[in-house]
């Protein structure tokens, strides 16, 4: 015979054992160590240049790429083609403070490093990821050779690229959050005559 | 392309067949639609009662035959829709694509109007892509944790599903959600000028919980966030935020993401700005200085009339917006009808909505339809008699922390208007004597 006490055991156990794999503790071994190798895969640089890879360009280099792959959708002189959806990447230099303000690399990007990273994981629009690092190079020299950053001349590798000095780059700072003006009182009411 | 193209236009010519929509919009649209119908019912159908039926199901819906007695005949049997379900074929509402010239990177808006309660459907949420919407796999999708940290883990999917989850409903708001106001109202209707504003109830597991597993460094200050889409989209947060509420989300309204959303997983960050909310959430890396990436550089940074630019401006400021009546709707007669909107704030909650009938002169208290919670939208609603007066309709949303929405003169003092980006002044409708409503300023 078994006691009440012996199935109510049985069931309990039968509850643990249903409900041990359900989920996992927060504090469970959960995840796969990586190691660096496999880490290698990916990128993101710093405006210090930290995580360029090794490898060089210059801007003669980058016309030629640029004509063969950027070209048709960032037109000819870097001007933007609307119908494409692709922006202008020179232009409007001094232009920021004005009724019609152009924001591109050459007049608003604060980092040039910033443009690396872009165009290597974005680039070109229709086949991301297939530009080696030398072109990434020699493509980042055209565009801010074009914009007259650089020299024609200069070569970009992961020691000039980071200090390279962005005409915009002191042009930016941490939003203060909402604007005091915001919390001042409403404006009175024009005087009664 | 053409099906896309169609897509709006169709849906606004068979919103006329809603008899509970009738009188709502101009009467040259209904006009359209009648000839549409005739022309549809004489060269296509004929000798059927095209009126009936909509000659085409809706996107989400299957087209069956309809009784004219529902009680005299039997049914459909379950199951018929294969098991997943499809919405009624008398509803219509559908997002809406932005005119923009290239449809992988572009943005498609809800329709706020049509939406009903707290929650979007999440086959009508907003959407943002800048390199398309990628197929994932999510048994080969893995998540990475690295950078500064003691041990550099990858999560799958799997893994991910079995850590204690969190279930939440926070609004997403698209950082250029109305960003066509600032100069002239060119919206015409509340889907175009605020229908980059979605509210889900989101699941997964807090970010908290990943950094626990990898063990965070003393240095530890930001994290990149990184998708697996063709833009590899990447943009740095601090990790303050993460470690408060980040979330890393597989779950939506009851199901998988959808891959929109960022199928399998998705970075939430509540209150902040919708690029921000990596969507094919493939990697985290830690760092101790921000990664400077072209989405918070070159992108989503607002422009001064100074010329300088004002960066990391993360949280979406308190708005609202009225949706009924709004922008190309038609009021038919005076009387009563129940002005309805919608409040957010990303800074807290709603603390209260008010609405102005005169544009912006007076201002009375709405009523809140729903318990606000942080960082999501409530839906408000006033009873409203129109004398058939030409009316300038506002809302203005306060937020807990006694935050009240701007005017747009107030945003345009401060910003200029070429800031672009987190725009939230007060929305105006105007309901002229004819019972049209159009988006204008004051």
């Amino acid at each position: 015979m078994y006691t009440s006490r012996t199935l109510l055991s049985v069931f309990i156990a039968a509850l643990f054992a249903l409900s041990v794999p359900v989920q996992a503790r927060d504090d469970e071994d959960i995840g796969t160590p990586v190691t660096e190798a496999e880490l290698s895969a990916f990128f993101a640089i710093l405006p210090d240049g930290e995580g360029l890879p090794p490898g060089s360009g210059n801007a003669v280099q980058g016309l030629a790429i640029y004509a063969e792959k950027c070209a048709m959708c960032h037109g000819e002189k870097l001007e933007g083609i609307y119908d494409t959806g692709a922006p202008p990447l020179a232009g409007g230099a001094k232009s920021l403070a004005t009724k019609q303000p152009l924001k591109t690399i050459e007049s608003y990007w604060p980092y040039a490093t910033t443009l690396y990273d872009y165009i290597w994981r974005s680039m070109p629009f229709h086949e991301p990821g297939s530009l080696t690092a030398d072109e990434v190079y020699a493509l980042s020299a055209y565009i801010l050779s074009v914009g007259k950053v650089i020299g024609e001349g200069e070569v970009m590798n992961a020691q000039s690229l980071p200090k390279v000095k962005m005409p915009n780059a002191n042009g930016f700072y941490v939003d203060p959050g909402p604007d005091r003006l915001i919390y001042r009182p409403a404006k009175a009411p024009p005087a009664k005559k | 392309m053409s099906q896309r193209s169609e897509t709006p236009a169709r849906a606004q010519e068979e919103i006329e067949e809603c008899p509970c929509k009738e009188g709502m919009k101009p009467d040259v649209d209904v006009a359209r639609r009648r000839l549409l119908l005739s022309a549809a019912a004489i060269t296509a159908m004929p000798g059927q009662l095209a009126a009936a039926t909509p000659a085409k199901a809706p996107p989400g819906a299957v087209l069956y035959d309809v009784p004219e007695n529902a009680t005299k005949v039997m049914g459909r049997p379950l199951l018929e829709d294969g098991g997943y379900g499809t919405r009624s074929q008398f509803e219509t509402a559908v997002r809406m694509r932005a005119d923009n010239p290239n449809d992988m990177t572009s943005w498609s808006f809800t329709p706020l109007a049509d939406t009903i309660g707290n929650l979007t459907p999440s086959g009508l949420h907003y959407e943002r892509h800048h390199g398309g919407i990628p197929a994932i796999d999510p048994a080969k999708h893995y998540l990475y944790v690295h950078g500064l940290v003691d041990g550099p883990k990858k999560f799958s999917v799997a893994d991910i599903k079995r850590l204690p989850s969190i279930t939440r409903k926070y609004f997403i708001e698209c950082s250029g959600n109305t960003l066509d106001e600032w100069s002239k109202p060119k919206g015409k209707t509340v889907q175009v000028t605020h229908g980059l504003l979605s509210t889900s109830e989101w699941t997964g597991v807090p970010f908290a919980t990943f950094a626990r597993h990898v063990g965070l460094k003393d240095n530890a200050s930001w994290v990149l966030g990184e998708g697996a889409d063709a833009a590899v989209m990447t943009r740095s947060i601090p990790l303050d935020k993460m470690l408060s509420d980040g979330l890393i989300a597989y779950g939506q309204n009851g199901e998988a993401l959808r891959p929109e959303q960022g199928y399998p997983l998705r970075l939430v960050l509540p209150g902040y700005e919708g690029n921000m909310m990596i969507k094919w959430l493939r990697r985290l890396q830690v760092s101790d200085r921000p990664f400077m990436t072209r989405e918070e550089t070159g992108r989503y940074t607002g422009l001064m009339p100074d010329g300088r630019a004002r960066q990391f401006y993360y949280a979406m400021d308190a708005k609202s917006v009225i949706t009924f009546p709004s922008g190309e709707m038609m009021l038919p007669k005076p009387g009563h009808y129940q002005i309805r909107g919608i409040a957010w704030t990303g800074r807290g909650r709603v603390q209260a909505v008010d609405i102005s009938l005169d544009g912006g002169k007076n201002w009375v208290p709405a009523r809140l339809d729903d318990v606000p919670e942080p960082m999501c939208t409530v839906r408000f609603s006033y009873p409203w008699y129109w004398d058939g007066k030409p009316a300038i309709l506002q809302s203005r949303c306060i937020e807990d922390s006694g935050y009240v929405q701007p005017t747009r003169t107030d945003l345009v003092a401060l910003r200029g208007e070429h800031f672009v980006y987190h725009y939230n002044a007060i929305q105006s409708w105007a309901v002229a004597a004819d019972g049209s409503v159009a988006n204008v300023h004051v």
